[in-house]
């Protein structure tokens, strides 16, 4: 069987009226990546300050892949996200609040406190059905949901969520055989940050050419795309199209989007494996700056628009942090009711 | 209720049956679970009446299958995941244990999950120490519920309480029970998870069995009745996790002695977790008139050779020996 791979690159703002992409799809791309930006920010700051301990993942850098793929799917769809989880939550709509009191380990998180960051975006009011912490272990859990939309006959699609390390795990593979025999609705979008913790793709991944890793996706028959994952337009086209082939019962789409990780693995990573030069030269292409600079000089918005949605969202971010620290922890004793049902 | 006489693979079908007749949502997934009809014939004849899209023949991919059902609770449907041999569930560990039985947990109590992974232990067949292990205690985890019927009777019922548990349940056969054969309740018999049963009456010695040796402990009794003159009572734990200590520590509190039997190796398995549990009970501690004792496989894998695994087997006579060494 042979399968196709469809490149994505970076869109040509001339493009866009074409693709029907218009004012309010950019400033929603725009304000998204900026909100998750910020709000990581606060939490770099917040750990500086000792208010916040324990794991922290970053999605710096990344912030046009989660707002892409979100911008493509339905409230009733499904989401299997990944530690890195502030981004996706913040994307899928879930509030400010709600994740950083659920940074703050409060009652009033979305897990109440005890996912913590690496299960902050864990929220299935908002259809993200699970957030994993081991890498490669959502995949099979996608093929499950897959299996029971199309055995309930429902329209609804599900995306899951990986890393470029998680194609090396025995989970992704056997989800990834599923999902590919069984033809099922699922998207699968590897956030390609070029780094498995401090292992570069092309240093632990048999086969791949270029930092690539989409060879994965045909070996199960599946269709690949891959996409500039700094670009949210980008990312948006690629994963329309992938909802639209799972909707209509065409079966999954592997979409490979190709970023970096402005930052660590987490903020303990003392990133010896990668020079600081590497990294200056990926920031030129923040994804930010860019889509802030087509807006203005496309006439989408004023830079005085602009700095308003950001002063706005600057604000949301500290009402957030106030609401965190006055919530309440569980007590010890109410940890006995979330054994069993 | 009427009662028929069936085999413990029966009596797994009969209950698989009448719950998915019941539950739409009931589907089945594991390795030729379908069109062979399961290994050990427990799914046998279900694929006709229900269909490929409710009893799903998978890849050889255990962390999958367990993955996979998850997937599909969280979607709202109730999954059967079939693990052939115990000695697989190695492979879908993260998903059971890290996954499956944490989610509850660390998402607040919001995310309820009914499945149930079913699987047996492999022992008495010759088949060697990857398709022999009996390893309950590596799932003695929160989260989880961990059930291991002995009787055809014991099986129909919990697993259709299985069946209709909102949270996962790991539920144990056994290879050498499946042809065992008993009166099994017609229709609606439920044994409700966590209870555990007496097998046998009796006054001088408690012998907790597990699983298969509950056969063994009560011809044991038998011998020990005949021969000895000693009464035993034969409690079954049926549920090993949570473990219903009340029973346990009532009927040893009535006998003194306590003897566990047990198909694990004796070092971190669930007889010791017993033993444990009821020695930290300072009113059962101080009813024993002896030192408890395990009979359990030696710390050894499964010896493939039959005659030598027979030797490695716990059996009646084992047993017997073990209670007159401190019955005086």
């Amino acid at each position: 069987m042979s399968v196709d791979i469809e490149h994505i690159g970076t869109i040509d703002p001339s493009k866009y009226d074409e693709l029907g992409i218009g004012r309010e799809d950019l400033m929603w791309f725009w304000r998204t990546m900026v909100l998750i930006r910020r709000f990581e920010e606060k939490v770099i700051k917040l750990f500086e300050e000792k208010r916040l301990v324990g794991a922290s993942h970053l999605y710096i850098g990344m912030e046009a892949i989660a707002t892409g793929v979100m911008r493509a799917l339905e409230k009733d769809d499904y989401i299997v996200s990944t530690y890195r989880s502030h981004g996706h939550a913040l994307a899928r709509g879930i509030s400010p609040r709600l994740v950083m009191a659920e940074l703050f380990g409060r009652a009033t998180g979305t897990n109440k406190g005890l996912g913590g960051s690496m299960h902050a975006s864990m929220y299935p009011e908002v259809g993200i059905m699970l957030t994993t912490a081991i890498v490669g272990s959502g995949v099979p859990v996608a093929a499950g949901l897959g299996y029971a939309i199309k055995y309930k006959g429902e329209k609804r699609v599900v995306t899951v969520f990986f890393g470029d390390g998680a194609v090396n795990t025995g989970a992704f593979h056997e989800g990834a055989n599923m999902i590919g025999l069984w033809k099922l609705p699922v998207i699968m979008v590897c956030e390609n940050n070029l780094y498995g913790m401090g292992g570069r793709v092309d240093r632990v991944t048999a086969g791949s050419k270029d930092f690539s890793v989409i060879h994965r996706a045909l070996a199960y028959g599946i269709r690949g795309i891959v996409v500039d994952g700094f670009d949210p337009v980008a990312v948006y086209i690629a994963a329309r199209k992938a909802v639209e082939y799972a909707r209509k019962g065409n079966g999954p789409t592997f979409i490979e989007a190709r970023a970096y990780r402005f930052l660590g693995h987490n903020l303990k990573d003392p990133q010896r494996y990668r020079s600081r030069e590497e990294v200056e030269i990926w920031k030129k292409k923040d994804a930010i700056p860019r889509m802030k600079r087509i807006l203005v000089e496309h006439g989408y918005a004023t830079e005085e628009e602009l700095e308003g949605v950001e002063t706005e969202i600057l604000r949301e971010i500290e009402d957030s942090v106030e609401f965190a620290e006055k919530s309440p922890i569980l007590s010890f004793e109410e940890l006995y009711n979330f054994i069993y049902a | 209720m009427r009662e028929i006489v069936m085999s413990y693979a029966a009596a797994l079908r009969e209950a698989l049956r009448e719950e998915m007749r019941r539950d739409p949502n009931i589907v089945i997934l594991g390795e030729d679970v379908g069109a062979w009809g399961g290994v050990f014939t427990v799914t046998l004849g279900l694929l006709q009446e229900f269909g490929p899209q409710r009893v799903i023949d998978t890849p050889i991919s255990e962390a999958a299958i367990v993955g996979a059902a998850i997937g599909m609770a969280l979607a709202g449907l109730r999954p059967v995941a079939e693990i052939m041999y115990m000695d697989f569930i190695t492979i879908a560990m993260d998903q059971l244990i890290t996954h499956a039985a944490k989610l509850r947990f660390m998402s607040g109590g919001k995310i309820k999950l009914p499945i149930v992974v079913r699987t047996q232990y492999g022992i008495g067949r010759a088949y060697g120490p990857q398709h022999s292990q009996f390893v309950p205690s590596w799932f003695l985890q929160p989260g989880l519920k961990v059930v291991a019927p002995s009787t055809p009777a014991d099986a129909k019922g919990l697993l259709k309480a299985s069946l209709r548990e909102d949270n996962p349940v790991l539920f144990i056969e056994a290879a050498l029970l499946y042809e065992v054969t008993g009166p099994v309740p017609e229709g609606e018999h439920i044994v409700p998870i966590g209870v555990a049963d007496i097998k046998r009456k009796g006054s001088d010695v408690t012998i907790v069995a597990i699983s298969r040796t509950v056969h063994e402990a009560l011809k044991a009794a038998e011998i020990l009745s005949e021969k000895h003159g000693i009464e035993a009572e034969v409690v079954d734990p049926r549920t090993l996790y949570p473990l219903d200590l009340k029973t346990i520590a009532s009927s040893v509190r009535k006998t003194g002695r306590l003897v566990v039997t047990t198909d694990e190796i004796k070092s971190g398995s669930v007889a010791a977790d017993i033993v444990s549990k009821i020695v930290e009970d300072p009113d059962t501690f101080y009813s024993l008139e002896a030192t408890p004792e395990i009979i359990s496989s030696p710390d050894m894998p499964v010896p493939t050779p039959a005659p030598l695994e027979k030797l490695y087997m716990i059996n009646a006579e084992k047993i017997v020996n073990a209670v007159l060494r401190i019955v005086k």
